[in-house]
């Protein structure tokens, strides 16, 4: 498992299948070769200059949910 | 910065404890073994262990690319900035780690091979195409997080005509890894294992049931910060408690069953079974890494280079292999703080600093650290 | 055979001591470092001296890219100098400026360095009083390399240094860490990524005054530079022979400096900072520093990070934003971006 880190989508160049992300301030550019459909906005896992995966705010709210009611049971198997 | 701090809150840290020491029964002594490098990196960095009840230990996996590489791969690296001319891209990670007669890429550097530290394969295929008239070999490691990336690259290359372009591939595979810890043919006691957060994106939950099943071992995908390895903990105590042999999804937000397919026909397009590879620490394993498809062969550097092969032993009295199986501690190696140091790394457990034994001596050295009498040299 | 200072390069006639030296001497450095000193023409430079103990600290800067956001190569090295010597708790009062030229070096980029040191040091009240010219072949220097030697003189009773601090102490840090080490990664090649961090670079010499004067009996001040808080940190202890127990929820990082270190896997505690200190005080003591060094436009940000405590083993500890514990080690070597 290697260092991927969530940033924000700020702007796609469709053309070279690129996009600039944010993460706290910094802004990098980032192949989108590996995810389709990203807009601006979303929120991608970054590893080695390319975003692996969009992150599911839906998702990432459930699982901090979790957290607070520890003592909750486990999540359903997916 | 948002879906990393509200997953490092202090407060929820302690709730989750308070849970997980409620759920580890008393009698019970729970070893879950985190497959990654990373996390072992996590729990170290953010004292994570300090916040477990004594009886639910870590024990640390060989999911750290860099530290199962055999040195004999890096010198075949060497060989082809220092013998064949080339110039070799690699990532940060492989700068310092000492291959045969205790030499690293960076020292070969020094000597004046045109060694290059990049971020990205797209940085390696730039210098090829800034430099049609040489030779660019891009030397990639990694899992299923990192391999993806080199097949873009490959895809790319070939698309463009990049001839002067080639991949030295060392990418191995998690589920192949996983099983020969299982297998061992000495018994390890792991209870349950926290799978890996970004090698899971790409591959799904999915190959791990087969192996949860086989082995009879529940497998938690758990997320890379400090509070989703917690919280990963504490679903994988319950599920010990519960004999149950399930594979869990912490990870929800990034990990689905299926995984990302687009990188998956990536991985499959470009690449296809070695019959074999060598780990360092844990022998060779049978379809556990990945070699350059026929297709594609012309971007191979192994096809394009006549490379010297040759074995590089371990030293004498490194536990590397019993360490990266999870059966031993970092600690109950004889070489462990004396002779070898992150400064000067005897096995590949020390030379990453996502080795269990660098974790460990640069993490959590006051723990081990017994004679409360000496300064500690750095 | 005058100096092109706008398409010009260095060539082996400027190190040669003859009339081109000369004449990139009158040009370049005597124009922009102009004082007394110096136009006196000497190849040294001879000054009084008030009563008390003289200080002296050396460097040499080799950074590259010479030009980064906040600074470069020229600045930086008047404030290294000029901090070193504060962190003893004198006053700065002349530097010395050698450089080392690469044959090839664009005339107006040497320029733009002299000038940004002579501002430096005018900003600072420091002037730079002698100095040297080498020119080495192309190829064999990195664009520039300039050393700085300063000296300043103590007052009595006034005795800081590393073997000072004590259990019981309190470790106090200025500002923003790792603002430089990111601001200079940010012009590498292949690590490039847009952000607004400057270099923290600045002279600290008027913050001690302030910091001495409410508190003269300080016991360490240090400025984390190369190999950042954590290496300054296990040097002090080791120094005093001393354990040191931190809080990371307590030290000051800007969201962006963090941001960087996420992205490329580097731990903020090892980078370089360039215009902030660490002082190590009695516990009576921490409360009236603090207050000075915020009332102070270089210690806004300052904060109480930890404490010395007695550790035969000199180990730097720190209690995780999580709540755990960890060791800060030294500094094994310089930190390389990571993809795992």
């Amino acid at each position: 498992m290697c260092l991927a880190i969530p940033a924000e989508v700020v702007s796609i160049d469709e053309a070279n299948d690129n996009a600039v992300v944010s993460l706290g301030g910094i802004k990098k550019q980032i192949s989108l070769a590996l995810v389709d459909g990203a807009v601006v906005g979303d929120y991608l896992l970054i590893h080695v200059g390319y975003a692996l995966n969009r992150i599911s705010p839906d998702e990432a709210q459930k699982t901090l949910e979790l957290f607070a009611e520890a003592g909750m049971l486990e999540l359903p198997p997916k | 910065m948002k879906y990393i701090d509200e997953f490092r809150d202090q407060q929820t840290a302690r709730r989750i404890a308070a849970a997980i020491k409620q759920a580890a029964q008393a009698e019970r002594h729970y070893r879950l073994m985190e497959f990654c490098g990373g996390h072992t990196h996590a729990i170290f960095r953010y004292g994570i262990q300090d916040l477990m009840p004594a009886n639910v230990e870590f024990v640390h996996g060989p999911g750290c690319p860099v530290c199962v590489l055999p040195a004999a791969r890096i010198d075949e690296a060497m060989q082809l900035a220092e013998q064949h001319d080339v110039i070799l891209c690699i990532y940060g990670d492989m700068m310092r780690v000492p291959a045969g007669s205790r030499r690293s890429l960076m020292q070969a550097k020094a000597d004046g091979a045109d060694i290059r530290m990049i971020y990205s394969t797209q940085d390696a295929l730039q210098i090829a195409r800034d430099n049609l008239d040489r030779q660019v070999v891009f030397f990639a490691i990694g899992f299923e997080t990192t391999t993806p990336a080199t097949a873009v690259a490959i895809k790319q290359a070939a698309a463009a005509g990049l001839e002067n372009f080639s991949v030295f591939c060392n990418h191995v595979l998690t589920p192949a890894a996983l099983g020969a810890i299982l297998n061992a043919p000495e018994p390890v006691t792991i209870d349950a294992f926290l799978g890996p957060s970004h090698v899971s994106t790409i591959i799904g939950s999915r190959p791990y049931e087969r192996l949860a099943k086989e082995y009879g071992k529940p497998i938690v995908v758990a997320g890379f910060e400090p509070l989703d390895v917690m919280q990963s903990a504490l679903m994988a105590i319950r599920l010990v408690n519960d004999g149950s042999h399930e594979v869990k999804n912490e990870y929800s937000r990034a990990v689905t069953r299926d995984g990302n397919s687009k990188a998956q026909t990536f991985m499959t397009e470009i690449f296809e079974l070695r019959d074999s590879f060598e780990w360092r620490g844990l022998g060779v394993i049978a379809d556990s890494a990945l070699q350059i498809r026929s297709e594609f062969s012309t971007f191979d550097a192994e096809k394009r280079f006549v490379i010297e092969t040759h074995a590089i032993s371990d030293v004498k009295g490194c536990a590397c292999p019993e360490i990266l199986r999870g059966q031993k501690k970092p600690v109950e190696c004889k070489l462990f703080g004396t002779v070898c140091t992150p400064a000067n790394p005897m096995g590949s457990c020390m030379v990453s600093s996502e080795g269990a034994c660098a974790a460990y001596w640069s993490y959590g050295r006051h723990r081990v650290c017994q004679d409360v009498n000496k300064p500690h040299e750095p | 055979m005058s100096l092109d200072l706008r398409n010009g390069v260095i060539n082996m006639g400027h190190g040669s001591g003859g009339r081109a030296t000369s004449e990139l001497i009158e040009t370049l450095f005597l124009k922009h470092f102009d004082n007394e000193l110096l136009r006196q023409g000497n190849d040294q430079a001879c000054f009084n001296v008030a009563a008390g103990r003289m200080v002296m600290s050396t460097d040499s800067h080799v950074i590259s890219p010479l030009f980064f956001p906040g600074g470069d190569i020229g600045s930086l090295a008047v404030h290294g100098t000029i901090n070193d010597v504060a962190m003893s708790g004198a006053r700065p009062l002349y530097l010395s400026a050698g450089f080392i030229l690469e044959e090839g070096f664009p005339l107006a980029d040497l320029e733009r360095i002299v000038i940004s040191m002579a501002g430096a040091a005018k900003q600072a009240g420091v002037k730079i009083i002698c100095g040297d010219t080498k020119v080495v072949d192309k190829g064999k220097g990195d664009g520039v390399f300039i050393n700085t030697t300063g000296v300043g003189v103590v007052s009595a009773g006034v005795n800081i240094s590393g073997d000072q601090a004590r259990p019981g102490d309190v470790i106090l840090l200025s500002g923003t860490i790792g603002d430089h080490g990111i601001a200079v990664l940010s012009k590498r090649e292949n690590l490039d990524f847009e952000t607004r961090i400057e270099s923290d670079s600045a002279a600290l010499h008027d913050l001690v005054t302030v910091m001495i004067k409410a508190v003269p009996q300080i016991h360490c001040l240090r400025d984390p530079t190369r190999g950042g808080l954590a290496t300054t940190l296990n040097e002090l202890a080791k120094q005093s022979a001393v354990g040191m127990q931190l809080r990371e929820v307590d030290i000051p990082m800007r969201t962006e400096v963090a941001a960087a270190c996420e992205l490329l896997g580097l731990d903020p505690l090892y980078i370089a900072n360039e215009g902030k200190l660490i002082a190590i005080c009695a516990a009576a003591d921490a409360k009236l520093l603090l207050s000075v060094m915020r009332k102070h436009p270089l210690g806004r940000d300052a904060v109480i990070i930890g404490e010395v405590l007695p550790d035969k083993r000199q180990l730097v500890q720190m209690q995780t934003v999580f709540g755990g514990q960890r060791l800060v080690d030294w500094l094994m070597a310089d930190q390389l971006p990571r993809i795992c």
